[in-house]
């Protein structure tokens, strides 16, 4: 037995290399079934993605009858419009309102979720996530009846307390604030949702520890569960302003962008250049300016992601 | 919410016993006093359209009275609904596309899960950032180049345009959950397989997909939600009344300006909306998981 | 069941870094072998290329007369159990166990024989229809071990199997598989980095350190007969002491001298293999267990004695150890329990020559 395990380092080349051959096909092999089980996904974000990304960058540059290319000439001429200003703006007003509130609220029954005894937390919350699971373009219907102007049963509540009835959608200030109160009563239990999984993951024993160190419950939130969640709470506002920022079904249903265009945001004024005026190159454009807003967000997301997953690592 | 807080945190700072306990049911009573008053103000909506669904037109148009509560019950704005042919249309559309696209993208995205997660090859972890990049992408971003593509294809005003087009809201996301859930299962479980045996579809099939089922039914759950709830792009590529899904069948063909439709209106948007809440009241925990998983759409 | 041979094995990571350096093993059909050395010493990934988990950079392996270097995992005729026992968590104790058998082919009737007859090894008949959710962490052990036993491969390899189990376990689970290697008879690669383990297991002991074998042979020699410093520390609880000592002659002996006060002569059997290396600056080793309270009875001529103050105490209830230090180095000493001993107070000391060691410090080969 010669087992004394003498060492020695370095491969014997001629041994070796053969054998290389050998292996590196077997890891191709191992790796061209990988990529063929991937293909369809590929073939889904190339085809229906990245190719209509492209195509839209494209389209964005031709004329109403797509007949030549006007280069820049579309966003040149939304840019000169009052009324794509006022959609910027309106965007903008709606989407950091909205996400602002939801956050709020989402972070507030969280925390009022996270302390009352376990056992009821299942039913409060199965109640309280239910917004967020009825399809919210048919959930916008039933509150545009309870902004009916002469049937609202909100105003019927408003009464009772002697508050006059309000102009729902048919005010522009009124109108923006119903749109962003039907994105908050429907996206706020997903804050609370994704809240609550973060504020479950912190572990007592910390609380434990800041309360023996003498903090008090304002010092433990804000020395333990802030800076605990401060990653998950960045990733879910920012993913919150992208799907905002981008929303089409509450205006379209609710507003359909009025009164005079007042609640237009780049989605459904899009929608309304684009595929009602047929001007398919000039929507392109709108959706298009929505881009560079987009991929900052998605930017810092991504981030946030990374840093999280190498925390867990 | 420092009392909330404190609900937990023990504190000992010297005071005394009789006023922890006090502040402590002060904040359960906050705690109570807030989910309660949630819950009505989110329940609100849902339960008015009930109300609305179960009245008469003339109770409807009736405005003396409270409008919160029904005197008069009747099933009449069901009843004409479902003898609607449109409306069955809408919902034959509806589970048609929902079925076809969770099944597309089940296919698609465990497959490449499977390979992202595990088997590796060049380009793959760009791929995986590329998958998370495109589930950030909102299906408003690009339904006008989707509208000239499908109309390219001659798939407008069809529900197989809409099946096309649809997995590219839900593959993204089934595809990132799965890579999670795929990646948590440990490594030494597929070289136990492979020593035993498996092949790489084997593998997949008799271990992986068995062993992540709390995830491929939290992206089935998601696949069918987020399908059957899409309203862009059937407001963007379908404008014919029998090839719409529910939504925007809902939305666009129940309002009739001149008579008085409230009733089936709201009837309509809840028996559209009735197929998710029962699968969300049934599995709501696999709902929950797949939500959390990599931070959803809000 | 079959002989496995290592020729120049060879693990290279991307970038150069090498895991396993070389190493060259024989194993024979039957035989028990223990790989043990510290974390990062090359143990597992050579057990993993055995297995064909990991792809060889370098060398040959033969199992059973077949160079394997290409042959993937499941046509190499092996079974492994896993630090974690890897069992399937969606499969009763039964499917996992047969689930090698089904994957390949073999009949229903003869799958049911295997398994029965593993779990009667066992003992874990009445955990066939359970999830491994439902066993403790001994009997998920098991049902890894019945998984490696039905499928009668040539060998067993096992990668720390009972580092998961408390320490209790660990010791019964120990014997368990002892006792099974003696019914089965398959040959086993088994790797830990418990030392207790590998000595109590194993046929022979294969001790690795940094990607290179320090030393092969069966337990009672490596203890006794290290050939490197490494293996002399390694194996053995508390570790051996190491301290700086210069080799003397004085007179027609030899003493190792480490301080002015301690002297401590070489037992004459060993003069003639010391004598070139007298005068040289050397590592003096000896065991805990070979530094004891003086026996009155004991006048073997090899026994020296000495007396040092203890600074830590340590009742252990079937021995006590003894701390202090010599020159800045630690050292240990096993007392018997019933003599009395304070931290602080000088205790009379012996110390058996016979089971010395030298090390040269320049190369760290036992002299």
């Amino acid at each position: 037995m010669a087992a004394d395990g003498t060492l020695v380092a370095g491969a014997p080349a001629a041994a070796g290399s053969g054998r290389a051959n050998t292996m590196q096909r077997f890891a191709r092999r191992r790796s061209t079934i990988a990529f063929l089980m991937a293909l369809p996904l590929i073939a889904l974000i190339g085809g229906l993605v990245v190719y209509p990304a492209g195509y839209a960058m494209w389209l964005s540059t031709l004329n109403r009858r797509m007949t030549a290319n006007i280069g820049l000439g579309n966003f040149e001429i939304l840019l000169d419009s009052d009324t794509f200003w006022m959609v910027i703006m309106q965007s903008c007003i709606f989407a950091v309102g909205a996400v602002i509130a939801k956050a709020l609220i989402g972070f507030w029954l969280a925390h009022m979720l996270h302390h009352i005894p376990a056992k009821g937390q299942r039913k409060w919350r199965g109640m309280l996530l239910i917004p967020w699971v009825i399809p919210p373009a048919l959930s916008t219907l039933g509150w545009w009846w309870m902004f009916d102007p002469s049937y609202s049963s909100i105003n019927w509540l408003l009464n009772i307390f002697a508050v006059p009835a309000v102009p729902w959608l048919g005010e522009p200030w009124w109108a923006r604030f119903s749109v962003i109160l039907v994105n908050v009563w429907y996206g706020s239990p997903f804050f609370m949702i994704m809240y609550l999984a973060a504020l479950k993951s912190v572990p007592d024993q910390l609380y434990e520890a800041a309360a023996i160190d003498g903090a008090t419950g304002w010092q433990g939130l804000r020395y333990v569960t802030l800076p605990m969640m401060q990653n998950i709470i960045s990733i879910t506002v920012l993913f919150s302003l992208i799907v905002t920022f981008a929303n089409y079904d509450i205006v379209r249903v609710l507003t359909n962008g009025g009164p005079r265009d007042l609640t237009q945001v780049f989605a459904s004024y899009a929608f309304q250049v684009g595929i009602l005026s047929g001007n398919l190159p000039r929507g392109a454009a709108v959706s298009l300016f929505m881009f560079p807003v987009l991929a900052v967000f998605a930017y810092f997301i991504l981030r946030g992601i990374n840093r999280r997953n190498k925390e867990q690592m | 919410m420092s009392a909330s807080t404190a609900s937990t945190i023990v504190s000992y700072t010297g005071k005394k016993l009789g006023s922890l306990r006090s502040e402590r049911r002060w904040a359960l009573w906050t705690a109570y006093a807030s989910l309660i008053v949630a819950t009505i103000i989110f329940l609100a909506p849902p339960f008015y359209m009930l109300v609305t669904s179960l009245k008469s037109s003339s109770e409807i148009s009736n405005l003396s009275g409270n409008p919160w509560i029904v005197r008069a019950p009747t099933l009449e704005n069901y009843m004409e609904l479902i003898a609607n042919p449109l409306f069955r249309g809408f919902f034959v559309n509806s589970v048609i596309i929902t079925l076809c696209v969770v099944a597309i993208s089940m296919v698609i995205s465990v497959l490449a899960a499977f390979s992202l997660a595990r088997m590796k090859f060049w380009g793959s972890q760009a791929l995986a950032t590329g998958v998370f990049l495109t589930y950030l992408v909102p299906d408003t971003l690009l339904f006008i180049p989707l509208y000239q593509i499908v109309g390219s294809l001659g798939l407008l005003n069809s529900i197989w345009g809409l099946i096309l087009i649809y997995p590219t809201l839900t593959v993204p996301f089934c595809t990132w959950i799965m890579i999670g859930y795929f990646a948590s299962i440990p490594k030494e479980l597929d070289e136990a397989a492979l020593i035993d045996g498996a092949g790489w579809m084997q593998m997949l099939t008799k271990i992986f997909i068995p062993v992540a089922l709390p995830g491929i039914i939290a992206a089935t759950i998601f696949a069918f939600t987020v399908s059957w709830a899409a309203f862009v792009y059937p407001t963007a590529f379908v404008t014919t009344p029998e090839h719409m899904p529910l939504t925007i069948g809902v939305v666009s063909q129940l309002i009739r300006g001149d008579t008085f439709a409230w009733g089936q209106i709201m009837a309509g948007a809840l028996m559209a909306a009735l197929p998710p809440v029962v699968v969300y009241a049934f599995l709501m925990d696999y709902y929950i998981a797949g939500l959390t998983a990599g931070a959803t759409k809000g | 069941m079959a002989q496995v041979h290592l020729r120049k094995v060879v693990k290279e990571y991307e970038g150069g870094v090498q895991a396993v350096k070389g190493i060259d093993l024989d194993i024979a059909d039957h035989e028990f072998v223990v790989l043990v050395g510290p974390s990062g010493c090359g143990k597992s990934t050579t057990l993993r290329m055995i297995a064909g988990l990991e792809e060889i950079s370098g060398g040959e392996i033969d199992i059973g007369g077949t160079v394997v270097n290409d042959v993937p995992p499941r046509d190499r005729d092996i079974a492994m159990v896993f630090q974690n026992y890897a069992l399937y968590p969606h499969m009763t104790v039964y499917d996992n166990m047969a689930f090698g058998l089904t994957l390949r082919k073999f009949d229903k009737g003869e799958i049911k024989r295997r398994v029965e007859n593993a779990a009667k090894i066992l003992d874990i008949g009445m955990l066939l229809d359970r999830k491994p959710k439902a066993l403790s962490g001994g009997q998920r052990q098991r049902v890894a071990m019945g998984r490696a036993i039905v499928r009668d491969p040539k060998v067993f390899l096992f990668d720390e199997p009972l580092s998961n189990l408390d320490a209790k376990l660990r010791v019964q689970m120990r014997t368990e598989i002892k006792k099974v290697h003696q019914t089965v008879r398959t040959t086993t690669v088994y790797v830990t980095h418990d030392q207790v383990e590998a000595m109590t297991l194993a046929d022979r002991v294969v001790v690795m350190n940094h990607g290179k074998i320090e030393q092969v042979g069966p337990p009672q020699e490596l203890y006794h007969h290290p050939k490197t410093r490494f293996v002399a520390g390694f194996i053995g609880s508390p570790s051996m002491n190491f301290i700086p000592a210069r080799l003397e002659e004085v007179g027609s002996g030899l003493v190792v001298r480490m301080t002015d006060r301690a002297v401590l002569p070489v037992p004459a059997a060993r003069t003639a293999r010391y004598a070139p290396h007298v005068g040289r600056e050397l590592l003096f080793g000896i065991r805990p267990e070979h530094l004891t309270e003086p026996h009155p009875n004991e006048h073997r001529p090899s026994i020296a004695h000495f007396e040092a103050a203890p600074e830590v105490v340590e009742p252990m209830g079937m021995e006590t150890l003894l701390h202090f230090w010599v020159e800045g180095h630690e050292i240990c000493a096993r007392f018997d329990p019933a003599v009395e001993v304070a931290p602080g107070k000088l205790a009379a000391m012996a110390v058996d020559m016979d089971q010395m060691h030298l090390i040269d410090p320049k190369t760290d080969l036992v002299l």
